[in-house]
C-alpha cells in the first residue's frame, strides 16, 4: 500500500522457567550482593510474559502481515519449546556463558526470532513479573 | 510533545475468507476464522494523539471532544456488527486485526483537530493486537 502507515503486529507468548542469578566473573560474596535472593543456588522460577512485534506489508489476499499460525509456530518452536518449564541456566546454552537476567533472556530471544521468514521482528519485550519488564529492539536504536 | 491514549472497547463479529480462493484454501490460510456464520471478539481500541498542551487550556486535544469523535466513528459504526456486512470500509478487505486498523486510522485521521493522531492499536484478544502509525514515526 502506498498510503504511509505502517502496520505492525503484535503477540503475546508465555513460558515458565527458573533461573538462578550467578556470574563466574565475581567472587562468592560479590555474587550474593549483587543478586541478592536472585543468587539462591538452587534457583528460583517465574511466569515470563513475551511479547513479539513484527512488521510488514499487508497482504491484500490475506488481510495479514504474517499468518498467525506460522508466526505462532516459529515462536513456539524457537522460544516457547526449548524455555517452558525449564532451567535457563541448564538448558538453554547461551545462558551457560551469560547470566540469565531478564535483559540477558530478551536479547536471546530476539536473537532467535530475527530470522522469522515471513515479516519483520521489531522488537521483543519480555515481562519476569508483572512489576519488570525489558524490550530490544536490536542495536540499530 | 505529549502522547495521549484515550482506551474504547466495542464487540463484533467477522470471518475471514476470501472468494478468490478456494474452499480447501480458504480454510488452510484462514482455519478456524474461515467458519461461514463468523465469530466475534471484544476489542479494545487504543487511539494515541501527540501534540503540544494549548497554553490556556493545558490540552493537546479536549478529551471530551476526542470520545465523542471516537464514539461517532468508531463505537456507532462498529459495536455490535458482523464487520463483512456492515462495516463499508471493509467490504472486500478481510477484517483482519491490521484491516480493521488501518480502517480505524482513516477514519480518525481527518477527525482529529488538535494535535495528529499518532498510533491505533486494536487489541482483537488481549494477547493479539495489531498497531498502526506513520511510515517513519517512531512508535512511542
Amino acid at each position: 500500500m502506498t498510503d504511509g502507515l505502517k502496520l505492525e503486529l503484535g503477540r503475546r507468548y508465555r513460558f515458565s522457567a527458573s533461573h538462578r542469578l550467578h556470574s563466574s566473573r565475581l567472587s562468592k560474596e560479590e555474587n550474593r550482593r549483587v543478586y541478592g535472593k536472585c543468587n539462591n543456588p538452587h534457583g528460583h522460577g517465574h511466569n515470563y510474559v513475551v511479547e513479539v512485534n513484527v512488521s510488514g506489508i499487508v497482504d491484500p489476499a490475506t488481510g495479514m502481515i504474517a499468518n498467525l499460525a506460522d508466526l505462532d509456530g516459529f515462536v513456539e518452536r524457537e522460544v516457547i519449546e526449548p524455555f517452558d518449564h525449564k532451567s535457563l541456566n541448564e538448558d538453554v546454552a547461551a545462558f551457560r556463558e551469560s547470566v540469565p537476567t531478564t535483559e540477558n533472556v530478551c536479547k536471546e530471544i530476539f536473537a532467535r526470532l530475527k530470522h522469522f521468514p515471513k515479516a519483520r521482528l521489531e522488537r521483543v519485550r519480555v515481562e519476569e513479573t508483572s512489576n519488570n519488564t525489558f524490550e530490544y529492539a536490536g542495536e540499530e536504536l | 510533545m505529549v502522547y495521549l491514549t484515550r482506551k474504547l472497547e466495542f464487540s463484533a463479529s467477522h470471518l475471514y475468507h476470501n472468494p478468490a480462493f478456494s474452499a480447501e484454501e480458504n480454510k488452510r490460510i484462514f482455519g478456524k476464522c474461515n467458519n461461514p456464520h463468523g465469530h466475534g471478539h471484544n476489542y479494545t481500541l487504543e487511539v494515541t494523539v501527540a501534540g503540544d498542551p494549548d497554553p490556556v487550556t493545558g490540552m493537546v486535544l479536549d478529551l471530551k471532544e476526542l470520545k465523542e469523535i471516537l464514539e461517532r466513528e468508531i463505537t456507532q459504526r462498529m459495536d455490535h456488527r458482523f464487520l463483512n456486512y456492515e462495516v463499508p470500509e471493509l467490504k472486500d478487505q478481510i477484517p483482519t486485526c491490521e484491516n480493521i486498523a488501518r480502517v480505524i486510522w482513516n477514519l480518525l485521521e481527518p477527525k482529529i483537530s488538535k494535535g495528529r493522531l499518532h498510533k491505533v492499536r486494536l487489541y482483537e484478544t488481549p494477547d493479539l493486537y495489531a498497531d498502526c502509525y506513520r511510515n517513519g514515526v517512531h512508535s512511542a
